[in-house]
Parts: structure tokens; C-alpha cells; sequence
């Protein structure tokens, strides 16, 4: 109401202010005709982010040395691959990706170091990376401190959501649910027991699992048993198994215990095609490892496979294949981190902007139909509607897909009555 | 637990619960046995042990893809070449190291726990350069696959048995060694009293640079049987090293006998409390029950009667 009552000069001064901001636009689009790139960099970057004219600068942060280099390989091959496809589709709203890569070596604290370099000194636009949920956690608070943005590749136990991240794996709900459901009406599954690696992870996902077989399903956990990191002794449990005789063994046991695992099992004269053994936690990446011979007839949950049968599938196997060489294997995590380069892209030129607040507030509702696991559509709260598969591996290593869920899975990172 | 099952069911699983105690002796003493001549004997502290271990898992990795390749015929006994390799690669490295970097420290034996923690890291970055950082599986003869059905209900795992073997000969040779040969006798004498030794002849050097050589070398044949039961990656040998310094130091360090009994005690303990709790607890009521132990005898199970 107060602006009626301006006397002349104010209105003068609107008015040429006015004038002024209309030519804002036509400023805006002259470096458009000039470079006929992109829009211009004042424009499309208003917090200060690496963008020139012709570059936007990425991060790549994983464990390329320490334990957990075995995992991590995978997801900064697969996201190379995406960044050099987006470049020579002509980049991101006209811009060449640059990468700058750091290793986070295996250890949490070196992670948040390293985030905080790529945010402050580097100025990414955004940063694929972290692998363990140790690592993320240790990340995290850089991430929201210095406003940054995070694509995280693994699947992971939920419990977690924030605005400076988008999560491209499944949460514990989307992996283990359905699977759960597929065993017990295809296998007839009455007693579960459960195997895994004593942290956060596994007892998280166990505890989902424990609900919905006990609340949902009404059937029986007959044992559950954690152990160390690093352990690689596993008979004493596995007479267990021999004495309780369940009817799935469920398994998140990883790293080197997961290959030991499998081997003593093999070893005590249990054998997989007979026993249904259900896994959260081999992927064609730790079969690698493992040993096709020793694992093989074991069903394992996860959204994507390596043998998965689509267009978009073979094209990025190819690809893949092309850049990292024949033998390379491709696991679910890793086709995880392929999603994160394109994801960020059309979430930045539906924005039509790099600054972060933007891209994040553009995310929700993205689809991406060229993914290699078939459409996925980010949630709102940032994670990825997708499908979940189960597969039986094979003694090549490979494996072969047994059940599709048939439409995708909401995800959900803070279920009700599973926590 | 026991309540709901047969007799029969229960005495086969005591049966296989005690061989699994076996097994996990055997995995314990071998994994331990090549420390206790380092660490015992010459008191280095070898941090990079696990990595020795590991280099011999590489080789039975490089021998498998060899002999599948070129000689299938003799792929079945692969194995044994491999272990002969595995001795000879970890035992010549061993040599190479001591005469490169612990020969300079023996008067120093704790910085060997620098200097050789340094090597660990230096041999895991080698071998994820050369091999690549995943882990590589190794292909098994298939004799050593599966297990033995001794009745309807007990089932013994055939590389379980080998390891056994593998253990009880290592041992036996390395205690004929020690304790009845010529070099048993000098290696002993410059443990004891290095200049004394050397006074009276016997070439102290020599005698380190192959003692050392001959730990790492066991080393290497217990990598190489562990990739039967365990993983084979440029990490792996961290996942072994806690539990070896373990053995030996519980055992009494410069005793032969005490490593094994010490690797009999703990690992019997571990695997009858990981059947009756689980995994995690079985660990933490071992490690405190092996603190509780040192804390009453500092020196370990057995020690020498050594004037200092």
C-alpha cells in the first residue's frame, strides 16, 4: 500500500530502475550470440562455483588406495565414463566438465579433509563420490556446512536424508523388502538366519529384515550373528547352520570375510543349489574375488546386474568394457555411480543453473529413462525410485536375473514400524 | 539351544565343532609360526608380516593362471609348486629387506615396528599397482574342493584337512631345524649373545639374514595355504596380523611351544564361544581373557630361562 502513496521522484526512480533490469536479460544473452556456448557464466553461477565460460569443475572422491580401493575402483571408472560421455555430448549447459579427482584412502577423516578441499579450494559444482556410509557420515557435515553437492553411489541403510545429497543407491527398504517376499513365496522360506559384518550396515538392514519376517511375512529368524571386520573363520558358524538347518541364510557379510565366507561354505559341504542363501552384499565385483565355482546357485538382491538384458544395458556394458577393458566386471554400486554424472546434469539444465540451492530444489522429480537399470525418477527426498531385482549367480561369475519387481520401488529412508 | 535336537544330530556337531577348533589351530599356528622365528628369535618386530603372507597368495594366484594355461594336465598339483614358489619368493624378499633395512636396526627393535610398518605399506601399494586393487580369486584343484562325509551327519572340509597337514609338517621341520640342527643351534647362540656368538665363529650376519629369510618364507607357504579359506588382496595380510602378533606374544615370544600352545588356547576358546554366542562377542571375551592372562604373566605362556 505504501508505494501509491510515492511522490513523483520515487516513481521516477522505478522507473529507470525498471528500464535497468529489462536490459539485464539482453546483457544476459549477448555472450550467448558472441560464444554461442551457454548462457552466460554471471548468469547460470551466482555463488562463486569453478565455472568459466567453456569449463564447470566436478569432484571425484573415493579410496583409490586402502581396503577399500577393491569397491571404490569400480564407481570412479563409472563415473569417468559418464563425465567423458556428457563431454562429448557437448557438455552441461554448454560447459566441458573438468574433473579433479582426490583419494579419501580408505580412511573417514581423510574424506571430510578431502570434501572440504574440492568445496573451498576447488569450488566444484558437484562431487560424485564416498562409498562406505562411514565415509558419508565423516563427509556429510562438510557437505551441508560449505552448502556442496554429493552423489553417493552405494547402497546404503537409510536413516539419513539431506538437501546436499542425492542418493543413487537403493536404501536398506528398497533392496531387502521385496527380496524378502520373492523368498518366501517362490522358496516356500519359513526360518531365516542371519550372517553379517559387525557394523552399522548390516545389523540396520538385519533389523529391517527381522520386522518384516516377523510383523509382515509371520515366519521365524532362527539366528543372527555378527562378526568382526576382517574375520575369515567362519566354521564354527557354519555348524550352526548345519544344527538349525534354516531355510534361507541371509547374508551382508563383507570385504575379505565375504570371501572367506563363501569358501568355508563351500568347503563344509554346503551346497548352494540345495540351500537357498539370499545375499545383500555380492555383487559381480566381489565374485571377482570370490570365485564363480564358490558362490555359485547363491540369490542376490540389488537394483541393477551386469547380464541385465536392455538396450541401454548393452550400450553402457559396451562402453564400459571400451573404456576399462574386456575383463572388467560392472556391479551394482558401480552402475550406481554412472547415474550421478547425468543425473547432476539435467538437474543443472532443468535449473538452468549451477548454484547449488538451485540444482537440489530442480532434482526432485528428474527422470532419467537412459538409465543401464532401466527409468529412474528422483524422490523428493532425494533418493531413487527404482526396481529391485533378484539374481542366481553363476558359476562365470555373472549372474542370472530371477525376479524383477514389477513396478518401481518408493524409496523410503525412514520406514515406519521397521525401525 | 540343545534342547530340540537329536543326540545324534548334537554328538555329529560336536564332532565338526571340534575339528573346526582343529582347523582354526592349524590356520593359527601357521600363520604364527613364521613370526615367532622373526619376533621370538631375533625380536624384530615384523609389522609387514601379513604382507610376506600375502605375497605368497599371489604366487599361488600367479601359479593357477600358469598351469591352467599352459600345463592343464598338471593342474591338479599345482599347489604344491605354488608353496615351493610362495617359500621361495617371501623368503628371498625376506632376505632382500633384512639386509636392505632390519640389519641396520638390531640394536634399535623398536623402530623396526616403524620401519617395517613402512614396508607393509609400500608392499600393499606394490601389489595393488601390479595386480589391481580388487581381489583376485584363486582356482582350486578340484580334489581340494568339498568335504569328507565320514557318517550321514559329519562332514570334514577336505582344504580344512590339508591345512592341517600342511601345519603339522611346517612345524615339524622347523623344529628339527631349530632345535636339532647346526643352524638351529647358531641361530639360537646369536638370539643369546650376539657378541659371544660371533666371538666363538659363528657369522652373525649370516645367520640374521637367513633367519629372517626362513620366517618370511614360512610366510609365504601359510599365504599360500590361505587361499583355500581366505582372501587374496593387496589388503588381506592386515586381516591376519592382529591375531598373529597375538599368538606369539600370549605364547611367550622366544618359545617355539609356547606359540603353539598359546595358538591352541585361543583358538579353541574363539571357536567353542563363537558356537555358543555370536562372532563379535566370542572375539571380545577372547581378547579380554588373553589381556587378563598377560597382565598376570607379562612374559607370556613360556618363556626361556635366559640370564639377561
Amino acid at each position: 500500500m505504501a508505494e501509491s502513496k510515492g511522490n513523483g521522484l520515487q516513481s521516477a526512480l522505478r522507473r529507470r530502475l525498471l528500464m535497468g533490469l529489462a536490459g539485464v536479460p539482453a546483457i544476459a544473452l549477448m555472450p550467448r550470440m558472441s560464444f554461442a556456448a551457454g548462457p552466460a557464466t554471471a548468469t547460470v553461477n551466482t555463488t562463486g562455483l569453478a565455472v568459466t565460460d567453456t569449463e564447470v569443475t566436478v569432484g571425484i572422491l573415493h579410496s583409490a588406495t586402502g581396503t577399500m580401493a577393491i569397491s571404490e575402483t569400480g564407481s570412479i571408472q563409472a563415473e569417468k565414463l559418464a563425465i567423458s560421455q556428457i563431454n562429448e555430448a557437448g557438455g552441461v549447459l554448454g560447459r566441458k566438465i573438468k574433473i579433479i579427482q582426490e583419494d579419501g584412502a580408505s580412511d573417514w577423516p581423510t574424506f571430510a579433509e578431502k570434501a572440504k578441499k574440492l568445496l573451498v579450494n576447488d569450488h566444484c559444482a558437484a562431487v560424485m563420490g564416498c562409498w562406505t556410509s562411514a565415509s558419508r557420515k565423516a563427509a556429510l557435515p562438510v557437505f551441508e556446512q560449505y552448502n556442496g553437492l554429493l552423489y553417493y553411489p552405494t547402497f546404503y541403510e537409510g536413516l539419513e536424508q539431506s538437501k546436499n545429497v542425492i542418493y543413487t543407491g537403493q536404501e536398506a527398504t528398497q533392496q531387502i523388502l521385496e527380496s524378502l517376499n520373492w523368498v518366501a513365496k517362490e522358496k516356500g522360506a519359513k526360518t531365516f538366519f542371519f550372517i553379517g559384518s559387525d557394523y552399522i550396515w548390516p545389523r540396520t538392514s538385519n533389523k529391517i529384515a527381522r520386522k518384516h519376517i516377523e510383523n509382515v511375512l509371520k515366519t521365524k529368524v532362527v539366528g543372527e550373528e555378527y562378526f568382526p571386520l576382517g574375520h575369515t573363520q567362519f566354521n564354527s558358524v557354519i555348524n550352526k547352520l548345519k544344527l538349525t538347518k534354516p531355510d534361507v541364510i541371509f547374508t551382508d557379510v563383507v570385504g575379505g570375510s565375504n570371501v572367506a565366507f563363501y569358501k568355508q561354505l563351500k568347503a563344509a559341504g554346503i551346497d548352494l543349489s540345495k540351500q537357498t542363501l539370499l545375499t545383500i552384499s555380492v555383487t559381480e565385483d566381489e565374485i571377482d574375488g570370490i570365485g564363480g565355482d564358490n558362490i555359485a546357485g547363491a540369490y542376490s538382491c540389488m537394483k541393477y546386474f551386469q547380464s541385465l538384458k536392455n538396450p541401454n544395458n548393452e550400450k553402457f556394458v559396451a562402453a564400459f568394457h571400451k573404456m576399462w577393458g574386456e575383463k572388467t566386471v560392472i556391479g551394482d554400486v558401480t552402475q550406481a555411480a554412472y547415474l550421478g554424472p547425468f543425473l547432476w546434469k539435467m538437474a543443472v539444465e532443468k535449473a538452468g543453473s549451477f548454484d547449488v540451492d538451485k540444482v537440489a530444489a530442480a532434482s526432485a522429480g528428474i527422470e532419467f529413462k537412459e538409465a543401464p537399470e532401466g527409468y529412474v525418477k528422483i524422490h523428493p527426498n532425494h533418493h531413487l525410485w527404482s526396481k529391485t531385482r533378484v539374481a542366481k549367480a553363476l558359476p562365470s561369475g555373472q549372474f542370472e536375473v530371477v525376479y524383477e519387481s514389477p513396478e518401481l520401488i518408493e524409496p523410503n529412508p525412514f520406514p515406519k514400524g521397521y525401525q | 539351544m540343545l534342547g530340540d535336537y537329536s543326540l545324534t544330530d548334537l554328538s555329529s556337531i560336536f564332532v565338526m565343532q571340534g575339528f573346526a577348533g582343529l582347523i582354526l589351530f592349524s590356520v593359527y599356528t601357521l600363520m604364527a609360526l613364521g613370526l615367532a622365528i622373526i619376533f621370538g628369535q631375533m625380536g624384530v618386530i615384523n609389522m609387514a608380516h601379513g604382507e610376506f603372507m600375502i605375497l605368497g597368495a599371489y604366487m599361488t594366484y600367479l601359479c593357477s593362471g600358469f598351469f591352467q594355461t599352459h600345463l592343464p594336465a598338471l593342474f591338479p598339483a599345482y599347489f604344491f609348486v605354488a608353496m615351493a614358489l610362495a617359500f621361495v619368493a617371501s623368503g628371498a624378499l625376506g632376505m632382500l629387506v633384512e639386509w636392505a633395512l632390519i640389519r641396520h636396526l638390531y640394536k634399535r627393535p623398536l623402530d623396526t615396528l616403524l620401519a617395517t610398518w613402512g614396508l607393509s605399506l609400500i608392499l600393499q601399494q606394490a601389489y595393488r599397482t601390479i595386480f589391481g586393487p580388487r581381489e583376485v580369486g584363486v582356482e582350486l584343484p578340484s580334489w581340494l574342493i568339498g568335504s569328507v562325509q565320514v557318517t550321514d551327519t559329519i562332514e570334514i572340509p577336505i582344504n580344512g584337512m590339508f591345512v592341517m597337514a600342511i601345519t603339522l609338517l611346517i612345524t615339524a621341520g622347523v623344529a628339527l631345524l631349530m632345535y636339532r640342527s647346526r643352524f638351529g643351534a647358531q641361530v639360537r647362540a646369536v638370539v643369546q649373545n650376539r657378541p659371544m656368538a660371533g666371538a666363538v665363529g659363528i657369522d652373525t650376519e649370516k645367520v640374521d639374514r637367513l633367519t629372517f629369510g626362513l620366517g618370511c618364507g614360512i610366510a609365504g607357504i601359510a599365504g599360500s595355504a590361505f587361499t583355500m579359506v581366505g582372501s587374496t588382496g593387496p589388503t588381506s595380510g592386515q586381516l591376519y596380523i592382529v591375531d598373529t602378533f597375538l599368538i606369539v606374544v600370549f605364547g611367550g615370544a622366544a618359545s617355539l611351544l609356547g606359540t603353539i600352545a598359546s595358538a591352541f588356547s585361543i583358538s579353541q576358546t574363539q571357536s567353542t564361544l563363537e558356537f555358543f554366542l555370536s562372532g563379535s562377542t566370542a572375539k571380545v571375551i577372547t581378547l579380554l581373557a588373553v589381556v587378563g592372562i598377560l597382565m598376570l604373566r607379562p612374559q607370556g605362556l613360556f618363556t626361556l630361562k635366559v640370564r639377561r
